[in-house]
């Protein structure tokens, strides 16, 4: 574990034509830590993670400035995108499966690297749908339909998926939307274990989330940061600003 | 319709009575949807009705002692005003249509997808559309002209570079086709594309897929019943064709052995000769009997697309 910073921003602008959504944030991300993410909707938290692994380049009237980097590189000057976003796993809110097999929809990361030994491929699906606490549900049927699975057991297949290129970091966004609480509890026991292999960067609405998993926690707020913190004190008797307190026990928003 | 329900007591039948839409909604609500029903029945309606009529049309010499089908599928010999031995045998031009057919579409298939990959995947926006517009009016070109341009133009062009006797036959035929089906094999492959949900590309391109592996492993998958429809489509173009054909492929009765060889095709055959033969006679019930037979090979292809398209979504 080294001292030097995972991820690290700077002074980061981000506006989708007029309208800035981020007003110049700056924050470390340290390796190995669960970094959450607090703040109601519109706060730019989907955005932020958007500008992480440069899929904000699909919003053609989005403008970013600032910099990013990660271990040591500007995500925004780097030369191989598609080697960036290997190394972020990235889950969204509502699971997207690729109208793929289950075994491909995990197997597609891989491939995209260019792994094609059968063996290989075998033993890293097994692995990621495992992580994912997925595995013995849909070990029998690999081959059917990955849309086919329930809502709550996409959103897990979408996780073993961005489990599948062995990224760095992972980044996920608000992953408990579509998942019941038992669910989403054996998830959270997958995310602690995960820390000890990669960086995890948790967007949540649910506060209480946060406060479980977190290492430190970032409330941010219309484009601000209002504390950045570690969560025993986010979520603590005194956070250094009163909006912090007041957000995380539900007094306002 | 019946009423399930039991009926109501007297003091209650008022509360419901009133409680009900004015007849006039309901009036207009009920034939609007027997209107409905009837636009969507009329389809099943049309298609039976040409069939029937055709078919009483070429019934009389299908039942007759001078007419045999098995000669009519499978013999080569078309000779329907000779004096002495007159002979039905659509072979070659049942040839001559799968010829010109296959050619059209080994050319159209592959360069069809690709513009339609290109346009709604990889073009920028302006260019996009002005292709869209220029490939609209590509399709909107009438037939005959495509048949004048295969007649003068790339007739002489193939004589010019293949050395070929003449240069109407299957390669012309085939070009003028695929430049037929082209568009639309790209207006409704690219209609398939751009209906691929936009989250599919995120997440493909989120887990570091290059573009050209989004296409090949999302896109393609996504997509590929409305791919296969433009692909089909494309087809009943190239083997409904009739006039663009006759004017393009030579008209020449012979089963084709090379693709400069002369065909004739089944549509060009019967748009050729019905003028011509007399109401009534065999003749001219043959050539309706090669209508049914194109409106079955029509039929077999879309039966075998309508399977393979349920085969690959039970898969």
């Amino acid at each position: 574990m080294s001292a030097q910073a995972h991820i690290q921003v700077q002074d980061l602008r981000l506006a989708y034509g007029t309208r800035e959504v981020l007003h110049g944030i700056s924050f470390d991300i340290r390796h190995n830590e669960i970094f959450g993410i607090i703040g109601p909707a519109q706060s730019g938290k989907t955005s932020l993670l958007r500008c992480i692994n440069r899929t904000i380049d699909f919003s053609p009237e989005a403008s970013v400035s600032g910099a990013i980097t990660v271990d040591g590189e500007d995500v925004r000057r780097t030369k191989d995108l598609f080697a960036l976003r290997r190394r972020i796993g990235m889950v969204a809110p509502l699971p997207v499966g690729l109208p793929l097999s289950i075994y491909d929809n995990v197997a597609f990361a891989p491939r995209c690297a260019g792994m094609t030994r059968k063996t290989d491929l075998d033993a890293i699906v097994e692995q990621c749908l495992r992580q994912a606490a997925l595995w013995d549900e849909v070990k029998d049927r690999l081959s059917s339909l990955g849309t086919k699975l329930s809502g709550g057991q996409q959103q897990r297949l979408t996780i073993a998926r961005a489990l599948s290129h062995q990224p760095a970091i992972l980044c996920l966004d608000e992953f408990s939307i579509a998942i019941d609480p038992v669910t989403t509890m054996r998830i959270e026991d997958v995310i602690k274990e995960l820390r000890r292999d990669m960086t995890v960067i948790l967007v949540t609405n649910l506060t209480q989330q946060a406060r479980r998993l977190a290492d430190r926690t970032m409330f941010l707020w219309n484009g601000e940061i209002i504390e950045l913190d570690s969560s025993d004190i986010i979520f603590g008797d005194q956070p250094r600003d009163r909006r912090t307190y007041e957000y995380v026990n539900g007094l306002f928003g | 319709m019946t009423d399930p329900s039991p009926q109501p007591t007297a003091q209650f039948s008022f509360a419901v009575r009133s409680a009900r839409r004015p007849t006039l909604y309901v009036l207009a609500e009920r034939s609007l949807t027997a209107l409905i029903y009837a636009c969507g029945i009329s389809a099943i309606f049309f298609v039976v009705g040409i069939f029937l009529f055709v078919f009483k049309e070429a019934a009389p010499v299908l039942f007759s002692d001078r007419f045999s089908l098995s000669q009519f599928l499978f013999s080569e010999q078309w000779y329907p005003t000779s004096e002495l031995n007159k002979r039905y045998g659509v072979l070659a031009m049942t040839a001559g249509t799968f010829s010109v057919t296959a050619l059209a579409m080994m050319i159209a298939v592959p360069f069809g997808l690709g513009a339609a990959i290109f346009i709604s995947e990889f073009c920028g926006p302006r260019l996009r559309e002005t292709l869209k517009i220029t490939i609209e009016l590509l399709a909107a070109i009438p037939s005959v002209v495509w048949g004048f341009i295969g007649l003068t133009v790339m007739s002489k062009l193939i004589v010019q570079l293949t050395g070929a006797p003449v240069g109407v036959n299957i390669l012309n035929g085939g070009i003028i086709l695929a430049l037929m089906s082209v568009p639309i094999i790209v207006s409704i492959g690219e209609d398939a594309l751009k209906a691929v949900p936009d989250s599919f590309r995120e997440a493909g391109l989120a887990l570091g897929a290059t573009r050209w592996q989004l296409v090949w492993r999302v896109l393609l998958p996504a997509a590929k019943n409305g791919l296969l429809a433009a692909v089909l489509l494309g087809v009943g173009r190239a083997v409904g064709e009739t006039m663009a054909v006759l004017m393009a492929t030579g008209h020449a009765v012979q089963i084709p052995h090379g693709i400069l060889d002369s065909v004739r095709t089944l549509t060009a055959n019967i748009a050729a000769e019905l003028g011509e033969a007399p109401a009534g006679s065999d003749h001219y019930r043959v050539l309706f009997l090669i209508g049914i037979l194109l409106f079955t090979i029509t039929f077999v292809v879309n039966l075998a697309a309508d399977m393979a398209v349920r085969g690959i979504r039970k898969k």
